[in-house]
């Protein structure tokens, strides 16, 4: 099956380059918008949230340290939310390619996961740049990310995949996975820390996958240390059984799809 | 070249009676769907160079067919073997993205159909060259009609030579030129010895691009044999067949449409369009077919004519004629009297189209004398091709054509 969407690889690279041509054609001032919008973002979280409400965090004086934590776990957040989302409605959205042409369906979650690791690189990028500028950056630690977030890849395109097919059969999964995503986002200690919970609810938080991954951004930009590796087995499985589900799921009813559409 | 191997072939779409049925049977809670079948046991071989037409009806399963073997439906049993690369023209419009330009989606399109980027700029040129859409090539697709669409489309599959070509009825919606100017290329093709698979309805142009014919029906095959055969057959029996069928079954749905006026005195008990005894709405021009009308006496009255009047679809008088002007007038009727008429045509010589019969009872020559009764549409029927040369128009005249050679 790889080796199948391998050979459409001119494929896939055409149409993510296509997916960021399309974003900005039609504008004058082009691929600054890509840049304009995560610029923006930390721009609000710094500004807005650290500057004006000056929420604190207990054990970091710095007037930056919350918008740090914000943008961490916002960007990785939203992240993992827009390939979800775009993932689980990638079949029926291009129903009339697939009932057209034969070629490897799988090709269009890899072009997904594709665009949004682009776009997040370059999102990351200028984060990164803004961490320099604040004297803030944490070194050679930063990268630590890199497995986490190969991680948290790995769980939302196994999830996406899993779910855009039955999503074929059952319409109603794309409405939810959108409800769910919002119910998520707030049960995530992103815009809060979860000294803020009451102990119950922290200990049910070990259970959110998403909340190890952030939590690991978290200390890697704000306390600059290396996640804990022992707690990242859980999601790490999870990611694992995720990928290998919806592989399968996918094979089995590969068939009947196009009979759906 | 590429060669093409069907065994026993059969589609069948799951039906589930539940909605929660297919949820069910994922999680192993027993079987809750039926299997409708839409092909069955279709076995067929297509040798390299050869090119086959597929015809029938709508719903006889071809596009199914085509879709399987193009490997975007996956059969429910057999197998399909191909020997070559297959380029796959299925239906309108393609996988086109609207937002993108024709440019855009054809190197999208191309690369789908495995070639490389490098491959597809060099055929760029030739692709846009092909399809004649000017500079619409650069516009968005959405601002495209269905012509170019088309235009489009079959430019890119064909782009390169492929060893088989399958291609779905797609060309009959462009206009006159590009289809003769994309059935030059499939010839062009043909001669180059790819292998081509063809669905449409144009009797005419499987008779010139196929050397065999499959005649699908129901989702069997009914026929695999010469064009001239499969189509003759196909003609005189399933496409006659169906539109009886289909006429009848519309006038059973929603009657007959009633136009009727005149004074009752007599009144139209039947009217029937018969061909070997049995009433029919389809026939091939030139077949040999009767129309009976039955009129009922209500009053005694001194004479009747019956008249019967063919118009076209547009409403265009094309043949009519009454039973006085044939000597055939009955006089001094009785009340609760029945007449039988009976119109025989040993050839109905009208050309291919939808026609409709209008009937009328009235005293001597014409209704304006004792107008009993007048039935506009009384029944619809439909001339299908038939066992006569192509002729367009609504006669068919009978002709002779000969070449002569030594003219001064």
């Amino acid at each position: 099956m790889l080796r199948d969407v391998w050979a459409f690889r001119d494929f896939i690279l055409s149409s993510v380059k296509r997916e960021f041509q399309s974003r900005w054609s039609g504008t004058q001032f082009g691929p600054f918008w890509i840049v304009a919008h995560p610029l923006a973002n930390i721009f609000i979280f710094t500004v807005i949230f650290a500057q004006i409400m000056r929420p604190s965090l207990p054990d970091h004086p710095s007037i930056f340290a919350y918008s740090i934590y914000l943008c961490s776990g916002v960007l990785a957040w939203n992240f993992f939310c827009e390939m979800l989302s775009r993932c689980v409605n990638i079949f029926v959205e291009n129903a009339n390619l697939l009932k057209k042409i034969h070629f490897p369906k799988l090709c269009l979650p890899v072009i997904v996961l594709a665009s949004n690791t682009l776009n997040f690189a370059i999102v990351m990028g200028i984060f990164m740049f803004f961490l320099l500028v604040i004297g803030a950056f944490p070194g050679w630690v930063v990268l630590y990310v890199l497995p986490v977030l190969f991680m948290q890849m790995a769980f939302a395109i196994g999830m996406g995949v899993l779910l855009a097919t039955i999503n074929v059969f059952y319409r109603d999964v794309s409405q939810t996975v959108q409800v769910i995503l919002q119910f998520w986002f707030w049960l995530t200690p992103i815009v809060y820390t979860p000294s803020n919970l009451p102990k119950a609810a922290q200990a049910v938080l070990m259970w959110n996958p998403m909340y190890i991954f952030i939590r690991a951004y978290q200390g890697i930009f704000l306390e600059h240390i290396p996640p804990q590796w022992s707690s990242m087995i859980y999601p790490g499985l999870l990611a694992v059984f995720f990928i290998f589900f919806g592989v399968f799921a996918f094979h089995k009813l590969q068939g009947e799809i196009v009979d759906e559409l | 070249m590429g060669y093409l191997r069907i065994r026993n072939i059969g589609k069948a779409y799951k039906r589930y009676n539940r909605k929660w049925g297919r949820m069910a049977e994922w999680v192993g809670l027993g079987i809750h769907h039926e299997l409708k079948w839409v092909i069955r046991d279709i076995t067929f071989d297509v040798d390299p160079g050869e090119s086959v037409g597929i015809v029938g009806i709508n719903g006889a399963g071809k596009s199914t067919l085509l879709k399987i073997i193009a490997d975007t439906t996956k059969a429910t049993v057999g197998s399909v073997e191909a020997g070559g690369r297959i380029s796959a023209l299925l239906e309108l419009g393609m996988g086109f993205h609207p937002e993108f330009t024709g440019r855009q989606n054809a190197y999208m399109d191309a690369q789908l159909r495995g070639m490389s980027v490098g491959e597809v700029t060099e055929k760029i040129k030739e692709i846009e060259d092909f399809a004649e859409i000017g500079d619409y090539f650069d516009q968005p697709v959405r601002t495209y009609s269905t012509g170019m669409h088309v235009r489009l489309a079959f430019s890119v599959a064909t782009c390169v030579l492929p060893e088989i070509l399958i291609v779905d009825e797609a060309l009959s919606v462009g206009d006159t030129y590009f289809q003769h100017k994309s059935f030059e290329r499939i010839r062009k093709y043909r001669e180059a010895g790819t292998t081509l698979l063809f669905v449409s309805h144009n009797p005419g142009a499987v008779k010139t691009l196929c050397d065999r014919a499959i005649l699908l029906d129901q989702g069997i095959i009914q026929r695999d044999d010469e064009p001239d055969a499969v189509l003759d057959y196909y003609n005189a029996v399933i496409a006659k067949q169906r539109e009886d069928y289909e006429i009848l079954q519309s006038e059973r749905l929603s009657g007959r449409k009633v136009t009727r006026s005149g004074n009752g005195e007599v009144i139209i008990y039947d009217v029937e369009l018969m061909a070997g005894g049995q009433p029919i709405r389809a026939f091939r021009s030139g077949d040999s077919v009767t129309i009976r009308v039955s009129a009922l006496c209500r009053e005694p009255v001194e004479e009747l004519t019956a008249g019967i009047l063919i118009r076209d679809r547009l409403g265009n008088d094309v043949f009519g004629t009454n039973t006085y002007h044939h000597g055939v007038s009955r006089k001094n009727l009785q009340a609760e009297e029945m007449v039988v008429f009976e119109f025989s045509f040993p050839a109905m010589n009208l050309g291919i189209g939808s026609y409709s019969l209008t009937t009328a009872l009235h005293s001597h020559d014409t209704h304006l004398n004792n107008n009993y009764d007048w039935w506009d549409r009384s029944l619809v029927f439909q001339v299908i091709p038939g066992v006569t040369k192509f002729s367009i128009g609504v006669c068919n005249l009978p002709v002779h054509v000969s070449l002569c050679s030594n003219a001064v």
